[in-house]
């Protein structure tokens, strides 16, 4: 089984908010806009919601990784 | 004359006790190779395979921790680096952004030999064939010392290993491993993304050993004296010495080397004993953590224990802050130059510092302490561990243990509005042009 996880990008990232949008089940937004995610595996049930997430970031900041 | 008594003419003994890295130390004045050989002979090389050289196994048998703040194990980074695929390449991290510490640039101006002899012998470890010295370019004393040093080794033809030397912008985050690659690949001086890590990936896209000054000077000596010899001194998980940077309320602010595990109290008094009773030290320097005095005065310098408080020796500094002074002021001007050191490409540290030292600033005036306080809780949450490197952690570490420390001058500030005991200011801010280039 493989374990996914989010991360992001600090550098690249612009603080669009698409992440927390698209993705709230992980990804809230600090008072600046930039995104505080949760860094826990992700379960199957949501990995969708996560992928979907990585591929509208307008920075590509998003990363899903795998273990 | 026997060959044995030849040989002990010949072949610096085994230090016993200190000083280990200082001997031969004259302040301002830098080592010759001459002197240098004298008193060190020629760095002893052992050859390398593939898979590394003997003097991987040597370092790891005594136990060699970095010395440029992370106390990460030296002989783990160096196998690292053999463990990759491409020529290696090794750095000596001469950046030293931390502004209350002088003990590298101390080691560059006065013993460059020392230090350099564990850059080739690491480099022989390794299997690299270049070493980059990159040096602070407004050290003009160390700058100086290491390229008459590189020159003499070059007319001697001592060394195999092509050596160069690389002058850094003066920024605190400039030492930081990803940011010294960036640099030297012709790029500005700030963090990156990772992975890759440097010793996957760093200078022109070779593996790449990242070393600090101190560090490769205690390799150049356990090469010589061997692991055993290394273990005489410190404790058993963090064996040898250490140099430290003891400055504020003492005689003599100094540069000193001490075996781990040796109290606060007695770096104190190496460096000629406290000028004034002391409320606080601040140990690790503005990368590192405030203690209260009665907390610090008899507690070793190890890791180990300096962690049970909540420190740790970072790049070994000490520094004596004293009683009645106030300590939020001198942590809110500490903290003002801190935000601006951020290299501001990731948010939360770019924002996120400024709101801390702006909250910080409006307790040092005053302006309601206790909500500002609660605020700078809040913003250390969400600050911490959300930048690309560590940096926005350290600055969070440091003022959060400046409130705790000096919690009962908030209530102070409460009452009595603008604090008193700010001037003259202590604990210096170090000048920079402001570039990264």
């Amino acid at each position: 089984m493989k374990t996914y996880r989010l991360r992001v990008n600090m550098i690249e990232c612009e603080a669009h908010g698409v992440c927390a949008e698209l993705f709230p089940e992980r990804v809230r937004l600090d008072e600046w806009g930039y995104p505080i995610i949760d860094s826990e595996p992700i379960p199957k049930a949501l990995l969708q919601h996560a992928r979907r997430a990585v591929q509208n970031c307008p920075k590509l900041a998003l990363i899903l990784t795998e273990e | 004359m026997t060959s044995s008594s030849r040989t002990a003419t010949l072949e610096r003994a085994a230090p016993s006790g200190l000083p280990r890295l200082l001997a031969g130390y004259r302040p301002d004045e830098s080592m010759s190779l001459r002197e240098h050989l004298q008193l060190n002979r020629p760095p002893p090389r052992r050859g390398a395979t593939r898979r590394g050289g003997p003097l991987i196994a040597t370092i790891e048998a005594a136990g060699l921790r970095g010395r440029g703040g992370a106390a990460f194990p030296t002989a783990t980074k160096m196998r690292a680096v053999v463990q990759q695929r491409g020529r290696p390449i090794v750095v000596v991290n001469g950046s030293e952004g931390e502004a209350l510490s002088v003990k590298d640039q101390m080691l560059l101006t006065s013993l460059p030999h020392l230090v350099l002899d564990g850059a080739v012998l690491a480099a022989e470890a390794v299997g690299a064939d270049e070493v980059v010295v990159a040096v602070d370019r407004d050290t003009r004393g160390a700058l100086a010392s290491v390229s008459r040093a590189l020159a003499e080794r070059r007319a001697a033809q001592l060394d195999p290993e092509v050596l160069r030397l690389v002058q850094l912008p003066t920024r605190y985050v400039a030492g930081e491993e990803t940011a010294l690659v960036q640099f030297i690949n012709g790029g500005p001086a700030k963090p990156t993304f990772t992975p890759p890590r440097p010793f996957e990936r760093g200078v022109g896209g070779r593996p790449t050993l990242i070393q600090n000054v101190e560090t490769l000077a205690h390799v150049a000596l356990i090469a010589r004296f061997g692991p055993d010899w290394y273990r005489e001194m410190g404790t058993a998980d963090e064996p040898g010495s250490t140099l430290l940077t003891v400055g504020g309320a003492v005689h003599h602010a100094s540069v000193c080397e001490v075996a781990l595990g040796t109290p606060i109290s007695d770096a104190v008094h190496a460096a000629g004993g406290l000028t004034s009773e002391v409320s606080a030290f601040l140990v690790g320097g503005y990368y590192g953590s405030w203690l209260k005095a009665g907390v610090a005065w008899e507690l070793p310098l190890t890791n180990a224990a300096l962690r049970a408080e909540g420190a740790a020796l970072g790049t070994g500094v000490v520094y004596a802050f004293p009683a009645g002074r106030c300590g939020l002021v001198a942590a809110a001007r500490v903290t003002r130059y801190l935000a601006g050191e951020s290299a501001g490409q990731c948010g939360p540290c770019l924002y996120g510092l400024q709101a801390i030292s702006d909250a910080m600033a409006s307790i040092a005036d005053g302006r309601q302490p206790a909500v500002m306080a609660q605020r700078l809780h809040q913003l250390f949450d969400e600050v911490r561990g959300r930048g690309a490197c560590r940096y926005p952690d350290g600055v969070v570490r440091f003022v959060a243990t400046a409130l705790e420390v000096f919690e009962d001058e908030i209530w102070r500030h409460d009452s009595n509005g603008r604090c008193l005991a700010g001037e003259p200011p202590l604990l210096p801010i170090p000048a920079y042009d402001g570039r990264w280039q």
